[in-house]
């Protein structure tokens, strides 16, 4: 069973679209207990980052996420929400992996960062696998994770940034993988063998 | 880099795809998703519905429409047509759609853009915006091209950008229709202008006025219904054609 965070913030009837095409049992859930009792989390999240940090606040999720030991996966706004810092809205984060999240420079490229994008593997990752180098997925972002140590994938949007993290149980993409055609549901699919 | 899109736009009534109707005898809603379908599995980036139902009970098709449309296919997708409210936009975005075009209510109410883009992200709000020139003057037509506003094309786009629109569906209602190609003049300038992205849609013809719109506007997105719908261009053949003038399409 997959618990997907419904807090308010996250637009996850396509996410749950994409994990009825699987045949992937889930709960849609704010509450700690579904969570507790779920075998993966998928945190998904798209709006603005300090609406969203006082949701889980609101919802009493925001230790709970931090502390989980089972895989999670932010997807999007849930990945950049796992940063120590988000500069929209200046906020702080959930602190599971380490840097801030910034704003694309619109004198330089276009804001947001809309389409499909090529997305390069930096390290070895299970997320990945079977998905070839340079596989194109859907993005629709404005902010952006710099590339850090947890990086695992990149893209490139006037500078080079985090496509894809992993540090021990946890897991994020700033794309939408449930909106990236056949690419996105092998990733998925990956995320659930885990 | 992020790859140039390709777009079908489908337009609905009453849950139905109107243009499409000599391409595979589309006669429900099924249908609209079954053409949704099929443009995914050929290539397209993204696709656009845009009601054009009149009665009191088109959210309610529409809704079930989007519902629909986002189970079947696994591409993004952004509803237009008559959208007012920010509830309206909260019924279609849980619904499954992942981007609203507002059109004849942003010109009434500018606000709209500001306060939808910050309740569901710039990502989620487009733009879609009218221009026919009177007079050597681009002007700003609302309620589907029916009624010609004071608005100047150019200013206005920027201030919907300025105002929190994630991109710009801009179509020129003098090509619409003509498959005579963009309106390269226009859009030319208003990429130069702007920094969200901006769709391209009326004129497109052959595959040559995709390529125009990417290389001399600088446009992100090109759009196209009956180009599609009737089967004159194949989008994986429209999609090689780019690529072998290099620009970066997602193949």
């Amino acid at each position: 069973m997959i618990a997907l965070i419904d807090y308010g913030a996250g637009n996850t009837a396509s996410v749950a679209n994409a994990l009825e095409n699987l045949n992937a049992e889930y709960v849609l859930t704010n509450k700690e207990s579904d969570i507790c009792k779920a075998q993966k989390v998928i945190f998904p999240g798209v709006g603005e980052a300090s609406f969203a940090i006082k949701q889980l606040h609101k919802s009493n999720l925001f230790n709970l996420l931090r502390i989980v030991k089972k895989p999670m996966l932010g997807i999007c706004l849930g990945m950049q929400l796992m940063c120590e810092f988000s500069t929209e809205g200046n906020v702080a984060c959930l602190g599971i992996i380490p840097g801030r999240v910034e704003k694309f420079d619109a004198e330089k490229t276009n804001v947001p960062h809309m389409g499909w994008n090529e997305v390069f593997q930096t390290k070895p990752s299970k997320l990945f696998e079977g998905i070839k180098d340079g596989e194109f997925f859907y993005f629709a972002n404005s902010f952006y994770m710099p590339l850090g140590e947890s990086t695992i994938a990149k893209t490139n949007h006037g500078i080079d940034f985090t496509a894809a993290i992993e540090k021990d149980n946890f897991f994020g993409v700033q794309f939408h993988p449930e909106k990236s055609a056949e690419a996105g549901l092998k990733l998925l699919q990956n995320f659930l063998n885990l | 880099m992020v790859s140039k899109r390709i777009i079908p736009c489908l337009d609905v009534k009453d849950g139905k795809v109107v243009k499409g109707t000599n391409f595979v005898n589309l006669v429900d809603a099924g249908d609209a998703v079954e053409l949704a379908e099929r443009y995914t599995s050929e290539g397209a980036d993204e696709l656009v519905f845009l009601d054009i139902t009149a009665s009191a009970e088109k959210r309610k098709t529409l809704v079930s429409l989007v519902e629909k449309v986002a189970k079947a296919i696994r591409i993004p997708f952004t509803v237009g047509g008559g959208i007012s409210e920010l509830s309206d936009i909260e019924v279609l975005l849980k619904a499954g759609a992942d981007k609203v075009s507002l059109n004849s209510s942003i010109v009434k109410n500018p606000d709209l853009i500001t306060m939808a883009s910050k309740r569901f992200g710039s990502q989620a709000i487009v733009a879609a915006i009218d221009i026919k020139r009177i007079a050597g003057v681009y002007k700003v037509f609302v309620k589907g091209g029916r009624e010609e506003t004071p608005l100047e094309g150019l200013p206005w786009c920027i201030k919907a950008a300025e105002l929190g629109a994630g991109e710009i569906l801009l179509t020129s209602m003098d090509k619409d229709g003509t498959k005579d190609g963009y309106d390269l003049e226009f859009l030319k300038e208003l990429t130069k202008q702007v920094s969200i992205p901006v769709i391209a849609s009326g004129g497109a013809g052959k595959m040559e006025d995709f390529l125009d719109a990417f290389k001399f506007a600088n446009v992100d997105a090109c759009l196209a219904a009956s180009l599609f719908h009737f089967n004159i261009l194949e989008i994986k053949k429209l999609k090689g054609f780019l690529k072998d003038n290099e620009i970066k399409v997602r193949l």
